[in-house]
């Protein structure tokens, strides 16, 4: 899902940037003191797991986990996504500094619209709606996300038209995986640990 | 997963001021990602060359590094020089390659690697937790440096936590592969994860109370800019500045 810097147009990363400011802002703000012990090892938790890489047929995919994140954190995803992804960069120069707000955007803008939409149902406790919420979310947060690196790309040039194609084409067996992932790890929580699906990182 | 790879040395780069180092990065990159034009790109790409020559970092791991993070810009290199409009220099059955596809390509790559190689040599070589206090003196919010505080403290504990559940599931003979079992397994690990963390956090809550903290890091080592940080963050400012706009 990362970008490399000096590829994107001046006004995506500029739009991005403002983004991902105001959302960062916006998750701070509903984030107490008391929560961010909690919200950074969840970030660090979050962080390792990506480096699991999950064979599919002869390859192999990280995870991307923004739906999950998204279900148990809200708006606070936004300043979670943003303090991983600066590690990211410094430590590894996965991304950097001025793809740092589009990247944001683009994993944290689809994990807050899960919470929205999938959320009261992940927490239902019918087991079929909240196993059909929680696959969804995982799908439907990569979906969105590989949409919107699609989406940085052609809105810098034309010609990243294939290129874009080819990526959201790529993510399609990430997002299944993505989907059993976040379905198993919602099913889990459910028994080992409830209350962490009850949104107690942040305020609503 | 090596964290800090470039961080320790003794070069005059590792000793620099990491409030002038982040200064510098984000213009350099910010200017640079703005550059339109190859020699321009070129040149900028000179500086943080200079950079990683004058912070005498390893060679072949600083190469290794490279390719790894190149991987996206390699991906562009697959469709750019047949997609970007302009004159055909040479065609591959029915593709064509374009001369000005293969320049933005080449633009991008300059780009791209003149802002990596200044991340590394200017962010890299100073401790994560350095950079993260630099941060909090240039002004970002308390509650964000804190979350990067607390995540890169347990970034190792964490990935230890992960060590031993992926040697559980050796000793249970487990290998991966691509059925619904690996991936249930793989939930309940990220599962296990997460609820680990959680575990953690309300200790370390309950430790922090317990010695009244109240939302508040006083820091004890506070950075002194000496004359060759002052010399060294305006250099930063000025040079990139200077190349992009008189070779834009």
């Amino acid at each position: 899902m990362h970008i490399s810097e000096g590829v994107l147009a001046a006004p995506v990363l500029l739009a991005g940037a403002a983004l991902g400011l105001a959302g960062t802002a916006a998750g701070l703000k509903k984030l107490d003191y008391d929560r961010i012990p909690q919200v950074a090892l969840l970030a660090a938790a979050s962080f390792v797991a990506s480096f699991i890489h999950v064979p599919i047929g002869p390859a192999s995919v990280h995870l991307v986990l923004n739906g999950i994140l998204g279900v148990m954190l809200g708006w606070v995803a936004f300043p979670a996504i943003l303090i991983s992804l600066f590690l990211q960069a410094i430590m590894f120069q996965f991304g950097g500094l001025t793809v740092l707000g589009v990247t944001t955007c683009n994993l944290a803008l689809p994990a807050v619209l899960g919470y929205y939409a999938f959320g009261p149902g992940i927490r239902s406790s019918k087991p079929r709606v909240s196993a059909i919420c929680s696959f969804s979310c995982g799908f439907v947060a990569v979906l969105l996300s590989s949409l919107a690196v699609a989406g940085c790309l052609v809105l810098t040039g034309d010609s990243f038209w294939a290129g874009a194609k080819m990526i959201v084409m790529a993510h399609i067996p990430v997002m299944f995986i993505e989907g059993f992932i976040t379905l198993g790890c919602v099913r889990f929580l459910k028994k080992v640990k409830p209350e962490m699906l009850e949104v107690v990182y942040g305020r609503r | 997963m090596k964290l800090e790879e470039f961080a320790t040395g003794s070069s005059f780069i590792h000793h620099l001021d990491p409030r002038g180092k982040v200064v510098a990065a984000a213009c350099f990159s910010g200017l640079v990602s703005l550059t339109q034009s190859l020699y321009a790109a070129l040149a900028a790409l000179a500086l943080p060359v200079m950079l990683v020559a004058l912070a005498r970092l390893d060679f072949k791991r600083l190469m290794t590094r490279l390719a790894v993070v190149n991987g996206f810009i390699l991906f562009t290199w697959f469709f750019i020089p047949f997609t970007f409009p302009g004159e055909v220099i040479y065609s591959i059955g029915p593709l064509d390659i374009h001369r000005e596809g293969v320049l933005y390509a080449c633009l991008l790559t300059v780009k791209s690697n003149a802002i990596i190689l200044a991340l590394i040599a200017l962010l890299g070589t100073s401790p994560v937790l350095d950079v993260v206090h630099a941060l909090s003196h240039l002004g970002v919010p308390d509650k964000l440096v804190h979350l990067f505080f607390f995540c890169f403290r347990y970034l190792h504990t964490i990935r230890e936590e992960y060590h031993k559940l992926s040697e559980a599931l050796k000793v249970r003979s487990f290998r991966p592969g691509t059925n619904l079992h690996t991936y249930r397994t793989y939930a309940y690990l990220v599962g296990m994860l997460l609820v680990r963390s959680f575990h953690r956090s309300q200790r370390i809550l309950e430790a922090l109370k317990c010695r009244g903290f109240s939302g508040r890091f006083y820091i004890l080592h506070h950075y002194q800019m000496k004359r060759r940080d002052y010399l060294f963050t305006s250099c930063g400012l000025v040079l990139p500045c200077l190349l992009v706009v008189f070779l834009a």
